[in-house]
Parts: C-alpha cells; structure tokens; sequence
C-alpha cells in the first residue's frame, strides 16, 4: 500500500473519531451537552488525536529509519572482494539503489513478474539490457553481487513497508478503540486536548531549535574535515585567498573579511542616517495623512527580493559610478575601472537595509512615552531639540539594537553582492574598486564541478561556520542591548 | 481644613495675569470648551475643578498652546497674558512655553540625572553664561522645588529613580528652573500618595509667592486646601468662578452645590 493510502486512511480515521467520540459523548449525557465535563468537540478531538497522533509519529520516523537500516543490512553483504579496485563501497551501494529502482520499474511496466524480479539472475538475462528499456541506464554490466544485494534490497524494503502499514494501523485502530472507550461524559476531553495543544506548540518551538543545532552542526562537522586538509593558521591569519583546483591553493579569510565589513560600513552609512531621520519624520512631524501613505510605502523597499537591488545595482548604480569616476567620465578621473565596486554595493545594500533600520527604529520612538515629550516641549524646547535631547537619548538603545540587526543582515547579505562588488579577494581601501565577501566566495566554492572532498570545497564550510558566529554574535549583543535598557521607562 | 478657616482666607487682589475672553475649543466636531471668560490674577493659586470630561484640563493646556501639538485641536477666542494675545501670529509658542511652565498627571523625568533634568530648560534658552551660573540657578530651583535636601548628595543618579513624590517635586523644581510667570499644573498629585500630595501642596502654597498658578484637581479638599480662587467647569462651560472660601460655602449656581456636596461627578 503506498504512503499516502495510509496517509488518507489516517486522516478519514481521525475524521470518524471526531464525529463518533463527539456522538458518544453527548449520549453518554442524555443529550443534554451542559452535563458534558468538557464542550463535545473536545470529546470528538479527543478521539480523533488519539488515533492520528501516535501513527502518523511512527509512520515518520519509520519513513525516515528503513532506508538506513536497509542500507546497513545490504552494505554488510556485499564481501570486500566484490568492490572493484579504484572504487569505493559507497559507489556500488549507489549501483545496487539503481538496479533495485530498476527492477521496480520493470515490474510495475510489466516486464517481468513479481517472481521473475525476485529470481532472476544475470547469468540467464541481460540486466543491463532490460533496465535499459525502463529507462534506468548502467555503467556497465550488472555483477552477480550487486544483482543479489539489489534483490535482497527489494525484498527488505517491501517487508518493512507491510510492516510499517500494519503497525501504523493497528496504532490508529487501538488508539481510536481506546480513546473511544473512554469517551463518557465525566471523562476531561478538555484538559487531555489542552495538553496535546501544548505538545504540538512545545514540538514546534523544538523543531526551530533542533534545526539549528543541525545547521551548526552539520557545518562543524565540514569544517572540522577542512582543517584536516588545510592549515587554520593560513585560513585565520594568511593573507591572500586564491584557491586553485589542481591543489595548493592559498585559502585566508581575511582579505574576505576585510571586503564584507568594508562593504557593510558602507551600506550602514548609507541605511543609519537615512533610515533613522526618516523614522524620526515619520513618527514625530509627519501628519496621519502623511504617515499612514508614507509608512507601507518605505516597507514595500523592504519586500523587494535582494536580487533585484542586485540588477539595479548592475545597471544602474554600478554604471552611473563608472560614469562619474571611470576613464571618460564627467570627473576626468581614472579611479575605477569597471562598474563593480564596493561603493556600487555598499550604497544599493544601504537603501536595502533602509526600511530596515526606519521601521524598527520606528517602533521605538513610538515607545518613548509621549509625557516624555509633553514635558520637554512644556519647558519651552522646540520640537528638534526635544527630538535630540530627550526622545533619541531614551530610544537610544533600541536603535544601537536596530542597527545590529541591520548591520547583521549586512554582513549575511549575498546576491548584492555578487552582482555589484565584484569576484577580486584583495585589501585595499579604495571604495571604487572590486572586492568580494565571505557569501559570494561561499557560492562560489560549493557551486562547480569539483570534488567535493577537497579542501577547495570545504573551505565554504569554514567561510560559513565564521559567517554564522559572526552573525550570531551582533545578535546576541543587539538584543542584550536592548532588553538591558528596555525597562528604562515605564 | 473648615469652613471658617476657608472663609477667613485672606485674598489681596492682585494685577491680572492672564485673561480669556470667550474662548472655545473644538476636537475635530466635538465642541470641547463653550465661550470661557476667566481673569487669573497674579501671586494668587487658582484651582480648576469640575467632573471629568469637562474640559479643565483642555483649558489648561490651552494657556501655553501645548494643545498645538494636536492636529484636531482648534481653539478660538482670545487669551491675554500680560495684556498680550498669545494666540497672536507673532507669538512664539516655544518662547511662551518658557513663561508659563507646566507640571503634568503623572511625574515625568526625563531619563537623564537630576541636574540635567533640571538644567534642561536653562540650557535650552540659554540662561546661564557658565558652568556656576548653571550650577547656582540648578541649586536655586531644587531649592523651591522643596527637594534639594534630600538629592543635594546625588545629583548626576537618574532621574526616574526618585520616588514618585519626589519625581513630581523634581518637574517642578525643572518647570521653575526657566523662570516662568505663570506655572500650570495638570492634576499634579493624582499619581502620588497622601504624604508626598501633602508635601507637594506645601510646595504650591509657597510658590504662590512668585508664580501665578493654575492647578487643575480632582479633589476639592485640595482645591479648597491649596487654592484661593475655583473656577468650576461642567460639560465644557464655566459655571462659576469666585473666591475659593465662597464657592465652596456659598455657591450661587445649583449645579456648582451639586458637584462640591456629591451629587453629580
């Protein structure tokens, strides 16, 4: 039976619970639903979790746990002889998937029968042949091993299908037996629901965390592999970044490093002031009318995919630099020498983070009480001075948290980049040149036709490892920021 | 406080400060305050009672235009002060603001220390040529603010660690420091308790003796303790307005004796 039959009989199932424990629960009370410890659905959902909760949970993890324990299993029966010379275990498992997935194929297109799939052997048919004809191709000829190794394969994972159907079953039907027998009307279906709602909001809240952990962990692991292969001292204090496939390349993240805080200065320069002035227009000056027109208008910039700030910073910004301090330009200068370069993608990743820093910084001007303004404009201070002098002094430290946030997104930022900065790893301190950042080198050593096992590739692990504690500490520091000066005002 | 005591008051009439002359006041199509006629005159306290929503405290806030700072707000009629229209276009409302000083509900400090919070208002108009003139004219107000005993010590810790009483002691000590003429207060001991309200009414009494003050109030024992003229508001109208022992013994309008003996609030 496939998956999503069991899927369907799952949730027909608990559909049936619903309505019969809900049934049940009002006869059991004459009817009358006031004599009902709990409202009748809850008796209803009762049910109906009871029996879909636990399957679907199991079905899951089953989902997720046979193909490694099949894999295990087949792995260990493939004898050591039977891996060819310049090969690797892992390369003839990948063989046995596809002759197994093959022989599938050719049953479900009736090719062969169930029997002849189970008993065919590559000594009276040519394998690759018919595989051939469903579409899977081969290599080269199917080896005795792998073809029973693909076989036992199949064999296992279709007995641990029908055992998986059974046992979820059974779950369902035994947990709606259950539930539905102790639906009575002095049974507390509320609480029982109230606390499955809170398993669900406590599983999903974990699922969050849990997939963090896994993202750490996953690039620890990487990176971990890459240090074996390179030094972290030329990674941490080299200074130059040129990878080069044939081995013996030079990997350093600093002149990486300089090229995205250079390039995220630029950009808060851009977004802090804009950004902040226009949050202060906004929620001091500006009138209802102009407010309620202005504001959505400024956070439409913060929808925009970052792609398309990176188009306009390729046609647009990057060209009309170029026309200003390339050779020929309207300066008579020659300081740049293309259109990309960290002035072209620190200013359009500025207006980016714009609507960023105004609306958080908007949020908390808004929450500077108005007494505090009632009573500086009551002394006789106009309406800047109060702005300066009480208003941004109390609001202060939500903006220093604003302008983390920002300058974290800045730091993460990529596709800007990519198409306004340029692909040269150097220092220098020249705005109008091309230089490149952590993301865009990250993309551009895992994406490419190499081996993956290469310490050109794994460097991306690293890259990213550094990016993400970067990141995570502007966080840090941004929210400690503001939670510890928050309470300043009541 | 009794009756008698009330009634053997002693009122000097002084110079008037501040005139009205037919005012109204409109929130957008809500007709706020209804042709108000007021003179408050001079060194005396002036106490604006009536039930809530009667327009008292828009009043009030109508003596220094702090009612600009609301977009529906209009308000028609003239107010003088000193004679001078202050609705008039030549006026600046920043520079009025510094003449009639105001003390708000609730204490509100600023998030700066004590001397800063007090200094504000010097610093901004520029009343002081240096650092010891600051210092003095700080010292000066704390004084009149009855607080400088007890922060003479801590002068640079925050503001808003005080005690409530002394936060609201501390505003006007910073309301003062601008040397205003005329000094409003807006329910100024609705957020305090007995002890702290009964210092702060101490205070008023004795600011009398420089100031022209206007004190909105909810309670009539304090109207009737700190005040020597009431005006009483009801439903955006002045009903009555007179010596306070007067209103609050012998009130001509029916509707005033309503309010001060309970009957309607």
């Amino acid at each position: 039976m496939p998956t999503i039959w069991l899927v369907a009989l799952l949730l027909a199932l608990a559909a049936a619970g619903f309505y019969w424990g809900r049934a049940r629960a009002l006869r059991t009370a004459g009817g009358d639903a006031k004599d009902l410890h709990s409202l009748p659905s809850y008796y209803g959902y009762h049910v109906a979790l009871t029996s879909f909760v636990p399957a679907i949970a199991v079905l899951a993890i089953w989902l997720l746990a046979q193909p490694l324990f099949i894999e295990n299993r087949v792995s260990g029966m493939i004898p050591a002889a039977a891996v060819p010379e310049n090969s690797t275990l892992g390369l003839v498992m990948s063989d046995v998937r596809r002759v197994a997935e093959g022989l599938d194929l050719a049953v479900e297109q009736g090719l062969l029968t169930r029997a002849e799939a189970r008993d065919l052997s590559s000594g009276s048919q040519d394998v690759r042949a018919l595989l051939g004809e469903v579409g899977v191709a081969l290599g080269n000829d199917v080896r005795p091993e792998v073809l029973t190794a693909a076989q036992a394969f199949r064999n296992l994972s279709n007995t641990g299908k029908t055992a998986m159907s059974v046992v979820v079953a059974l779950l369902a039907f035994g947990g709606f037996a259950w539930a539905y027998s102790k639906t009575h009307k002095d049974f507390r279906a509320r609480n029982v629901v109230e606390r499955g709602v809170l398993a669900l909001l406590i599983l999903a809240a974990s699922l969050a965390i849990l997939t963090t952990v896994g993202i750490v962990l996953s690039m620890l692991f990487e990176t971990k592999n890459f240090f074996g292969l390179h030094s972290w001292t030329d990674f941490f204090f080299g200074s130059t970044w040129a990878p080069n496939f044939r081995g013996d390349s030079e990997l350093s993240i600093l002149p990486l490093l300089w090229g995205t805080l250079y390039i995220s200065f630029i950009a808060l320069l851009v977004a802090v002031p804009v950004g902040l002035f226009a949050a202060i227009y906004l929620s001091e000056y500006a009138s209802n009318a102009v407010r309620s027109f202005a504001k959505p208008l400024l956070e439409i910039l913060a929808g925009i995919p970052t792609i398309v700030y990176g188009l306009f910073a390729l046609l647009t910004v990057g060209p009309a630099l170029a026309g200003l301090f390339a050779k020929g330009g309207l300066l008579g200068v020659e300081w740049m020498a293309g259109a990309t370069s960290v002035l072209t993608a620190g200013l359009v990743m500025g207006i980016m983070l714009i609507p960023f820093v105004s609306s958080l910084s908007d949020d908390i001007i808004n929450a500077v009480p108005q007494a505090m303004r009632d009573g500086s404009l009551g002394l006789g201070a106009t309406k800047s001075e109060t702005v300066r002098q009480v208003v941004m002094p109390a609001a202060l430290p939500g903006i220093v948290g604003a302008v983390l946030l920002a300058a974290s997104r800045a730091i993460g930022e990529t596709m800007i980049v990519v198409m306004g900065a340029g692909a040269i790893a150097k220092f220098s301190g020249n705005p109008l040149e091309s230089m490149t950042t952590i993301t865009t080198r990250i993309v551009s050593q895992l994406t490419g036709d190499t081996d993956f096992a290469s310490p050109e590739t794994l460097v991306a692990f690293a890259l990213g490892l550094t990016l993400f504690v970067l990141t995570l500490g502007l966080n840090v520091l941004a929210l400690y920021i503001v939670r510890k000066y928050r309470e300043q005002y009541e | 406080m009794n009756d008698m005591t009330l009634m053997e008051k002693t009122v000097d009439t002084q110079k008037i400060k501040i005139a009205a002359k037919d005012v109204n006041v409109y929130y957008g199509d809500s007709h706020a305050i209804k042709d108000v006629n007021v003179e408050i005159e001079d060194k005396t306290v002036t106490a604006f009672i009536g039930p809530s929503g009667c327009g008292k405290s828009t009043f009030l806030r109508c003596l220094n235009r702090m009612n600009d700072t609301i977009d529906i707000c209009k308000v028609k009629g003239d107010i003088l002060l000193d004679g001078e229209d202050i609705y008039d276009k030549r006026v600046d409302p920043v520079q009025l603001r510094a003449k009639v000083g105001m003390v708000f509900q609730k204490p509100n400090p600023f998030p700066k220390s004590i001397y800063d919070n007090v200094a504000y208002g010097p610093r901004i108009h520029g009343l002081a040529k240096n650092k010891a003139e600051l210092d003095e004219i700080v010292e000066k107000s704390l004084r009149r603010g009855a607080i400088w005993d007890e922060v003479k010590d801590r002068l640079d810790a925050p503001g808003t660690g005080l005690s409530g009483g002394q936060q609201q002691r501390l505003c006007i000590a910073r309301a003062v420091a601008t040397e205003p003429e005329v000094l409003l207060m807006d329910e100024p001991c609705s957020a305090l308790d007995p002890i702290a309200t009964a210092q702060v009414e101490e205070l008023i009494d004795e600011l009398r003796s420089r100031y022209s003050v206007v004190i909105v109030t909810h309670s009539m024992q304090q109207a009737a303790r700190v005040s020597q003229k009431t005006a009483f508001f009801h439903l955006g109208n002045l009903v009555e307005f007179g010596l306070t022992g007067q209103i609050f013994t012998n009130p001509e309008d029916p509707r005033t004796e309503s309010y001060i003996t309970g009957r309607i609030g």
